[in-house]
């Protein structure tokens, strides 16, 4: 196989659920060799979340596990047990990253904190991820998606006027922690690289939400202070049009309009006479709610006329920012994505072959590889632990000692 | 001194929004020296604001973000203090050009291109091929060259000539399906920006994946970084929902998508005030009891355990926002964490310019700007031990580091610089045509 960007960095893997395991999967997925370490009795959380594959609750058929866990490999292990402790240093002598999401101090409870762990291994980078991050006075407290979403300060300016904030899907949030918790570990890992220097990240999941690569929740902070304006809450970008979600013949399509764009909406209109009108370019036609009214009517008429897709084409033609807002059979099926290669096909010894999402980006000399399905719980015991020098009778008794 | 991660390496950014600019952003952070080429002649739509030369009136009718310059005024230098170029605009180093479209403005990047490691643009993917500026012309000036292009659909396929902002990219990966109000339809969501975000982080990993192979192979290479597609490999529950048992997942509105119940968003005490709750066990359940004082319905069957919570949420969210519309968003976390459940306000930017916590780890940074004034700009997301990441350079203003990028780095004389001033390349703003 093709050498790969991350191909000479090993990395330990103490993550559970979704934004740690995210992170390890994007280094993996460039080639790192990521060792996931799951606990003996169960393993990684997530192996208990939906959705399932055909529904059926079992730890090696849980999809969002085996999408987040591909590409590494698995072993088990018992950090409650002394014993566990000092075979996870043996590991941490022979690694270049650490990579956690415990609770704030359970790995020094444990032992492992960073400035123990730095003495085997001086250019050791470790990055915490937790959900306010290692000191504060929230240190402690829990956290959900939605919470934390709350807390980084989007929420509370997307949804309508007069009702509760809306989050974003799913659990997005956390996997923008994840992109978030590979990028500052990767930056953490080229100062190890390059200029001799390991250390602790600590990342707090609330702040990834707020800053780590700004968009709308910090722009919005740094507007608040610039003119005291707090982002109020309401469906659209701006007061002018069109913005935000229209509907069409067969669903909806996501338009960014306003005054950048209006020439470009004419013309995606047809041009029709009732837009040359002086009045839609007036300086304040934008802001005037009354044309707003008569420009959405006229739009209405026109794009009810046709589908999503023909909407969107027929805007994307006269180079207006229109998109579909498709569904998620119509992405997994569309030719764009398709013809791009953005899925492909996992064989896994359990659920066979599936299509996951595949790179989430492309690197010219080092492409991304799928190079094996989510690990079995304890898949690569032998191996991993061999690699270290143990025999199979020693294995066997690490087992029966319940170190692994 | 400890040098910071990515001392020594030099990134040229042609950004737009905030993928391209807070990309390089992130690796102005970790210490890497990044030139923002700005061009006088060419206004770039979005780079330093939608115009160049906002009226006080175009202002007053705009949301913060856009329109949210220091006291809603243009002021003398708008193109310094758009709020989102300020946003990722920190830890960097601006250099003008006249037009890139011009051979001497083409001649003077390529300079630029010759000593620099990386290179980051997140324009429509006919931008560079129209400078002649693509990665294989670039290559040839500077074969290890590290050059990240992030476009909103990618550089082929069926889209690949799509115009789109953020929240089209969210439609086209189905985000947009999957979220807003669980009885209302799309046309209710406020447009979001979730590929701006990822794309950024992305576009700086790669290129640091990139760095990593550089150093031991000494070979550059082309990043592709398709922000829609950022967005879609985010989406692992319903994907591989589809995958494994062709279902097609709508919105769980602020609901729990592992079944967590109740989770949701409660009305608060004041003007909108919200706190998000979410109970994930028994444990939690009865912390959540005791927080509200035991009432008569917690007692009650359809609330007794998991699954009859998750069925009964409706029923339960109205006894919840019974007891938080008393009680201010802040007071409800703490109450509720004292019971070890999992709570928090719904933080708007006054509560993140004053949130405790923030303050105690020092989130946010003083920052002290000759245009903007003086003001507490979001800090980076990663406390590094040993090299922390500070702000060691506030936004940077239009044309700032002239003298040191044409001078200094590209070993152009006084006279020689004197002529590309009267060339019209050096500047500290747009040229005045521009509106």
């Amino acid at each position: 196989m093709p050498e790969q960007a991350l191909s000479d960095v090993r990395i330990l893997d103490l993550t559970q659920y979704i934004a740690g395991p995210f992170c390890t999967k994007l280094l993996a997925d460039f080639g790192a060799d990521v060792i996931k370490i799951e606990r003996p009795d169960g393993g990684d959380p997530a192996r208990r979340l939906r959705p399932f594959f055909k529904d059926e609750a079992h730890q090696e058929k849980s999809g969002l596990f085996l999408y987040l866990n591909m590409n590494k490999r698995g072993i088990t292990l018992n950090l409650k047990n002394a014993l566990g402790v000092k075979i996870f240093k043996e590991l941490v002598r022979q690694a270049d990253v650490v990579v956690e999401s415990f609770r704030p101090g359970v790995m020094a409870r444990l032992g492992l904190d960073y400035e123990t762990l730095e003495k085997l291994n001086p250019r050791l980078v470790m990055t915490s991820i937790s959900n306010f991050g290692q000191t504060g006075p929230y240190r402690d407290y829990k956290s959900s998606e939605l919470i934390l979403y709350g807390m980084g300060g989007e929420m509370y300016s997307s949804g309508l006027p007069d009702r509760e904030p809306v989050k974003n899907a799913e659990t997005v949030s956390l996997y923008q922690v994840g992109a978030a918790a590979a990028t500052g570990t990767m930056g953490a890992l080229l100062g190890s690289r390059l200029q001799g220097i390991g250390q602790h990240v600590d990342m707090s999941m609330q702040e990834a939400l707020t800053a780590a690569a700004p968009d709308r929740k910090s722009t919005v902070m740094i507007a608040y202070q610039f003119c005291g304006e707090i982002h109020p809450r309401f469906p659209g970008y701006e007061t002018g049009y069109p913005y935000g979600a229209h509907p069409t013949a067969d669903g909806y399509v996501e338009i960014f309009g306003g005054r950048a764009y209006w020439s470009r909406i004419v013309k995606m209109l047809g041009e029709p006479e009732i837009l040359k009108d002086p009045k839609w370019l007036e300086p304040t036609a934008q802001a005037n709610p009354a044309l707003k009214e008569e420009f959405e009517a006229l739009f209405l008429a026109w794009s009810m006329e046709r589908t999503k897709r023909q909407v969107m084409e027929e805007g994307q033609a006269a180079r207006a920012p229109v998109g579909a807002i498709l569904t998620i059979d119509e992405v997994i099926n569309d030719p764009h994505f398709n013809e791009r290669g953005l899925f492909i096909e996992v064989d896994h010894p359990v659920v066979g072959k599936l299509k996951y999402p595949g790179r989430p980006f492309i690197m010219s000399e080092t492409p991304f590889q799928a190079r094996r399905p989510a690990p079995l719980l304890g898949q690569h015991n032998e191996e991993v632990y061999g690699e270290l020098g143990y025999t199979g009778e020693e294995i066997a008794r690490l087992r029966e000692w319940g170190v692994i | 001194m400890t040098k910071l991660p990515l001392e020594g390496i030099r990134v040229v950014e042609l950004g737009v929004a905030w993928t391209g600019p807070c990309a390089a952003m992130i690796l102005a952070d970790f210490g890497a020296e990044v030139i923002k080429v700005d061009t006088v002649n060419f206004w770039q739509t979005q780079g330093r604001g939608m115009v160049a030369r906002p009226t006080k009136e175009m202002l007053a009718t705009q949301t913060p973000h856009s329109g949210g310059y220091p006291n809603k005024e243009p002021g003398e230098y708008p193109w310094n203090c758009w709020p989102v170029f300020v946003t990722g605009g920190r830890n960097k180093l601006s250099m003008s050009v006249r037009d890139l479209r011009e051979p001497e403005g083409r001649e003077i990047f390529l300079r630029l291109i010759k000593i620099s490691d990386i290179f980051i643009e997140n324009n429509h993917p006919d931008t560079m091929p129209k400078l002649n500026l693509d990665y294989e012309v670039l290559k040839e000036v500077k074969p290890d060259l590290i050059m990240v292009r992030s476009s909103a659909t990618g550089l082929s396929g069926p889209y690949r000539d799509y115009r789109a902002h953020g929240s089209q990219l969210d439609a086209i990966c189905s985000h947009s399906s999957l979220r807003g109000y669980r009885d209302m339809d799309p046309s209710a969501n406020t447009p979001v920006f979730i590929t701006d975000y990822l794309g950024a982080c992305f576009s700086a990993l790669a290129a640091m994946m990139a760095l990593n192979y550089r150093r031991r192979t000494g070979r550059g290479q082309l990043i592709e970084v398709a922000q829609v597609e950022t967005g879609a490999v985010c989406l692992g529950e319903a994907m591989m929902d589809h995958s494994m048992n062709q279902r097609v997942r709508t919105t769980q509105g602020n609901r729990d998508i592992h079944g967590a119940a109740p989770c949701g968003c409660y009305r608060c005490a004041g003007e909108d005030r919200w706190v998000n709750i979410t109970v994930t066990s028994d444990e939690e359940w009865q912390g959540l009891c005791r927080a509200l004082g035991n009432p008569p319905w917690t007692q009650e069957e359809r609330f007794s355990d998991a699954r009859s919570r998750y069925e009964n949420q409706d029923a339960l969210d109205q006894y919840i926002e019974q007891w938080t519309s008393q009680r201010d968003h802040y007071a409800v976390m703490h109450l509720l964490q004292k019971e070890g459940v999992p709570a928090g306000p719904v933080m708007d930017a006054r509560d993140t310019y004053n949130d405790p916590h923030l303050k105690e780890r020092g989130f946010l940074v003083p920052v002290s700007h000759r245009d903007c004034g003086n003001y507490l700009h979001p800090g980076a997301a990663w406390k590094l031990s040993k090299t922390p990441i500070t702000i060691r350079r506030p936004p940077v203003r239009f044309g700032e580091d002239n003298e040191y990028v044409y001078k200094q780095l590209l070993g152009f004389s006084d006279e020689e610089y004197a002529e590309l001033e009267r060339k019209g390349h050096i500047s500290d703003g747009p040229a005045p045509h521009i509106p």
